[in-house]
């Protein structure tokens, strides 16, 4: 009998351990996965309980979280919030987290890998879990320019510098405030979604980079760019620029905006074509260059690539992948389908103003524990050599007479050398046409550039060009830059 | 040990009170600690009420502790310490959750921790009366067939209307004045005694080896008849009741005590093969219990089941648990009575899970270590059935709740919510501390030794 009960004893110890090995298996090989779940509410209710780190600008928090004594402990507040709403994003507990807050969770809560000491040592010592910080790039004063100048219109701001890729600037309008979906209160956090999500303005929308827009005669710097690498033309290479440009295979011409020829001249030189953005003589260049080294010239300042992927649903810039050839001459002149977001925009100037050199753009400078140790730092990272030095400056130079004596002159900063090109894309009869702005500055050195973008503006049809427009706004925020 | 391990009658006589006073200190000492713990993190420091709530404990456990020193010298030193800790940290958990549904306003019935203080003592009530009143244990022999009937009268009670209740989609409830108890409890303990005072009588006969197969020696087929009414009844139980667990415990304590008064491994397998068979059809023929199966294979798939808030709190328990007070039991349903193991997981992480899977082995080793110094048959087989039982429904609700095999609606015994089940368990301890007072006895009846002069004794050896 003793026999039986003592395989009993053993048998029980065989329960009792399978018991202990499954639950070895959940807690400590499966929790992760779990914890990970979209609906598993405890992990985003603690993470609401979390000290989550803040994101800052220089040392001053543009998202932060404080003691709250309701639901939570803490709340997440941002000072100045829709002012940088594109960047930081939001933090709901109903409809979850937007830029920033959404890419940078894990460091901003703690839970990072890259954390996983400190977080041994505050289990240890019992502390409550705290997250890590993120530094970001945007220069406070260059931000603040560009929502303010951006106004009540609506449009979006992208600023670089263009030795390094940092984003300098990211304002969108009409913008959101985040703290009206971080908030604990449920109902109220309801309603603004919901506002937010049927306003047919798109707010919640980041217009700087989840947005394509026709580029519009800022493309034109790309085809400039692509005619002189090509050593078939130089900036005083003549072109055809008649009035009206007769396009194959089809019986609608190409025209400039102002229905003349260009410059008083029907063969003028790349400069000046440039100066007055004469669509006529870029049209010809784009029919005599090809598609091919168009879409490959826009490539290397980023095209087709998705940019920054320290933001969420950034948008790839596009070139038409088989034009025609009427096709071709439009999209030379970034009509047709030729999308780009004014990151990309802004990309280009930066390109062109860092001797041919794309920068990779980015937005977080660093990230940071709580007791402020380095846990990262982004270092510059070049993206394509789009261009050789001598045609950036050959582009720098055609830029600089854009804003000296061209479209371009309402961007102009007294004392400091302005390179730019202006841009009004059309897309149909019954809607205004986009204005953009694209500059760097100061041109021999650059320090800042910068891409405006205006969607639309309460003002006349007529007064919608790029220089008239966007122009004063790229100035507003390269000031702030260059006035430090 | 050595000597306790390979002959179990030459136990030296030593009574081990000390000791099981020293292992209550522990254990009450740990119960208000984690008290206190909850008091600190999830109250505004240490509640007011901890005095009430340590002496109550310390107290009850210090009556139990005194019934034996005095009814049962002899009786095993460690499982009522168990016991103590279990019922400790169960009502610290409870009244952890009573902060927790507080919390988030869902406050029906709360607070429960003080009801479960109050059946704690109705158990100890017991525990003392079963110590008292049951001299020997060898006298329920005559009851063999009396327990039988009430544990069956028990089992259909819930059945009977009037009294029978529904509580979460289980008839297993009745109600009498005013309050709920679950006969099932007691009816495991009576069936026990019927197993064991039935298996006595027939074991001899069950013995007789029938048809050799593969190796086994299989019954005879005339003998089947008691494995088949066992078999039935559990069956009944499960359909009639929806009652998984208890129906698998039933079954499995026969089948269990079966074998170890026949030492016929083939009545295991002919159970195993009835078990099988009666579990696929049920999982076949009846929706409940075909939910629970496919809820057990895809836990994730239904919104807010309390299998998959579980399995959330205890993966967000992780491995060293997210601190008493710290987590969110209360999110999980049930978190206070079916799925307290998964609180326990969620707070005290798997390392507190393990310490706890670990007492409850202590209690089934020491049940069944007190199983084999019996001297008598009967004692064997109740003391086996006793602690089977409990490693049976831990392993039945503890693997449910861990996702190990499909949920089924068992006590956490000693921790989870509910009186009848506290009662009864307090009831099982009793009894086996009983069997286990007679087992280590001295078989003469001696003059008390002391501890020096066996302490003297060993040195002269």
């Amino acid at each position: 009998m003793n026999s039986a009960i003592r395989r009993l004893a053993v048998a029980a110890i065989i329960l009792m351990l399978a018991l202990m090995a499954n639950s070895t298996y959940l807690q400590a090989f499966r929790a992760n996965e779990i914890n990970g779940r979209n609906d598993n509410n405890r992990v985003r209710d603690s993470q609401f309980s979390v000290n989550r780190g803040p994101i800052l600008i220089g040392s001053t928090p543009v998202a932060q979280s404080k003691p709250s004594n309701d639901r939570f402990k803490y709340q997440r507040t941002y000072p100045s919030g829709p002012v940088y709403a594109p960047v930081t994003g939001f933090y709901s507990y109903r409809f979850g987290r937007g830029g920033i807050e959404l890419t940078m969770n894990s460091e901003l809560n703690g839970s990072d890998p890259s954390m996983a000491f400190r977080r041994i040592i505050d289990v240890i010592s019992n502390r409550p879990q705290q997250g890590g910080s993120v530094t970001l790039t945007l220069n406070a004063a260059a931000q603040q320019a560009a929502y303010k100048g951006l106004g009540s219109k609506t449009g979006a701001v992208v600023a670089i510098e263009p030795k390094t890729g940092k984003i300098l600037a990211m304002a969108t309008t009409p913008s959101y405030d985040p703290n009206r979906l971080a908030s604990h209160d449920s109902a109220k956090v309801d309603a603004a979604w919901k506002s937010l999500t049927e306003d047919k303005d798109r707010p919640l929308s980041n217009r700087a980079a989840q947005e394509l827009y026709p580029p519009g005669s800022t493309f034109k710097l790309v085809t400039a760019a692509a005619a002189l690498s090509s050593g078939k033309y130089t900036p005083e290479t003549k072109v055809n620029s008649p009035a009206e440009l007769v396009l194959p295979q089809t019986t609608v011409p190409l025209v400039n905006e102002d229905g003349k020829n260009c410059g008083g001249s029907n063969n003028a030189t790349l400069t000046v074509a440039l100066r007055y953005s004469c669509n006529t003589a870029y049209g010809s260049v784009g029919l005599a260059l090809g598609p091919d080294a168009l879409r490959e010239q826009a490539a290397k300042f980023g095209f087709g690539a998705r940019p920054l992927a320290e933001l969420p649903s950034v948008a790839t810039s596009q070139f038409p992948g088989d034009p025609n050839e009427p096709q071709t001459a439009q999209s030379a002149i970034g009509q047709f389908d030729v999308r780009a977001t004014p990151l990309q925009m802004a990309m280009v100037a930066a390109g062109i103003a860092n001797k041919g050199e794309v920068m990779k753009p980015y937005l977080v400078q660093n990230v940071k524990t709580p007791d402020l140790k380095t846990v990262s730092e982004t270092k510059p990272e070049s993206l394509h050599q789009a261009v050789t030095p001598q045609v950036a400056s050959q582009l720098t130079a055609m830029m600089v007479d854009v804003v000296n004596n061209g479209t371009g002159k309402p961007g102009q900063i007294s004392g400091v050398q302005v390179a730019g090109k202006t841009g009004t894309a059309q897309t149909a009869k019954d809607r205004p046409p986009f204005a953009w702005f694209t500059a760097f500055a100061p041109a021999d050195d650059p320090k800042i550039a910068v891409a405006v973008l205006i969607e639309k503006a309460d003002i006349a049809r007529d007064d919608i060009a790029g220089g008239k427009l966007a122009a004063p706004i790229a100035k507003s925020v390269m000031e702030a830059v260059l006035g430090q | 040990m050595s000597i306790a391990s390979t002959s179990v009658i030459q136990i030296i006589p030593r009574t081990r009170r000390g000791v099981e006073l020293f292992l209550l200190l522990i254990a009450v000492g740990v119960s208000v600690a984690a008290y206190v713990n909850i008091g600190i993190t999830a109250e505004e420091g240490v509640p007011a009420s901890t005095g009430l709530y340590a002496a109550g404990i310390g107290l009850l456990a210090l009556i139990a502790h005194l019934a034996l020193r005095f009814r049962a010298p002899y009786a095993d030193p460690v499982i009522l310490p168990c016991a103590v800790l279990l019922n400790g940290l169960g009502v610290a958990m409870i009244h952890r959750i009573d902060l927790g549904l507080t919390a988030i306003g869902r406050t029906k019935g709360v607070p429960f921790a003080p009801q479960q203080i109050t059946w704690t003592a109705v158990g100890v009530v017991g525990f003392l009366a079963v110590i008292i009143v049951i001299r020997d244990h060898r006298r329920l022999q005559a009851f063999t067939y009396t327990l039988g009937l009430a544990g069956l009268v028990l089992l259909v009670l819930p059945l009977v209307p009037g009294i029978g209740a529904n509580v979460n989609g289980a008839p297993i409830w009745i109600r009498v004045a005013g309050m709920s108890f679950q006969p099932g409890e007691f009816a495991k303990v009576c069936l026990v005694i019927f197993f064991a005072g039935y298996l006595v009588v027939k074991r001899d006969v069950l013995t007789l080896a029938g048809r050799r197969f593969l190796g086994l020696d299989l019954p005879r087929a005339r003998d089947l008849g008691p494995i088949l009414i066992a078999w039935l009844v559990s069956l009944g139980v499960l359909v009639f009741e929806s009652d998984l667990g208890s129906s698998l415990l039933f079954f499995g304590l026969f089948l269990f005590l079966l074998y170890v008064s026949t030492e016929r491994a083939g009545w295991l397998i002919i159970g195993g093969v009835l078990f099988a068979g009666g579990a696929y059809f049920a999982y076949a023929t009846f929706g409940h219990v075909h939910r629970r199966v496919t809820d057990w294979l895809d836990p994730w798939a239904i919104d807010g089941g309390q299998v998959k808030l579980g399995l959330m709190g205890q993966a967000w328990g992780g491995i060293l648990g997210r601190g008493l007070g710290q987590g969110h039991p209360e999110a999980t349903l049930y978190a206070n009575s079916d799925m307290i193991i998964s609180s326990m997981a969620e707070e005290l992480g798997l390392t507190g899970l393990i310490a706890i899977i670990l007492i409850y082995t202590l209690i089934i080793e020491r049940g069944l270590r007190t199983a084999l110094g019996c001297r008598d048959i009967f004692g064997k087989l109740i003391a086996t059935g006793l602690a089977m039982s409990f490693a049976l429904q831990v392993f039945v609700i503890v693997g449910g709740v861990t996702g190990l095999i499909p949920l089924t609606g068992l006590a956490t015994p000693f921790m989870a919510l509910g009186g009848t089940s506290l009662v009864a368990n307090w009831a099982i301890i009793a009894l086996l501390l009983r069997i286990s007072d007679q087992a280590r006895r001295p078989q003469t009846p001696a003059a008390p030794v002391s501890d020096e002069t066996i302490a003297m004794a060993v040195q002269k050896q």
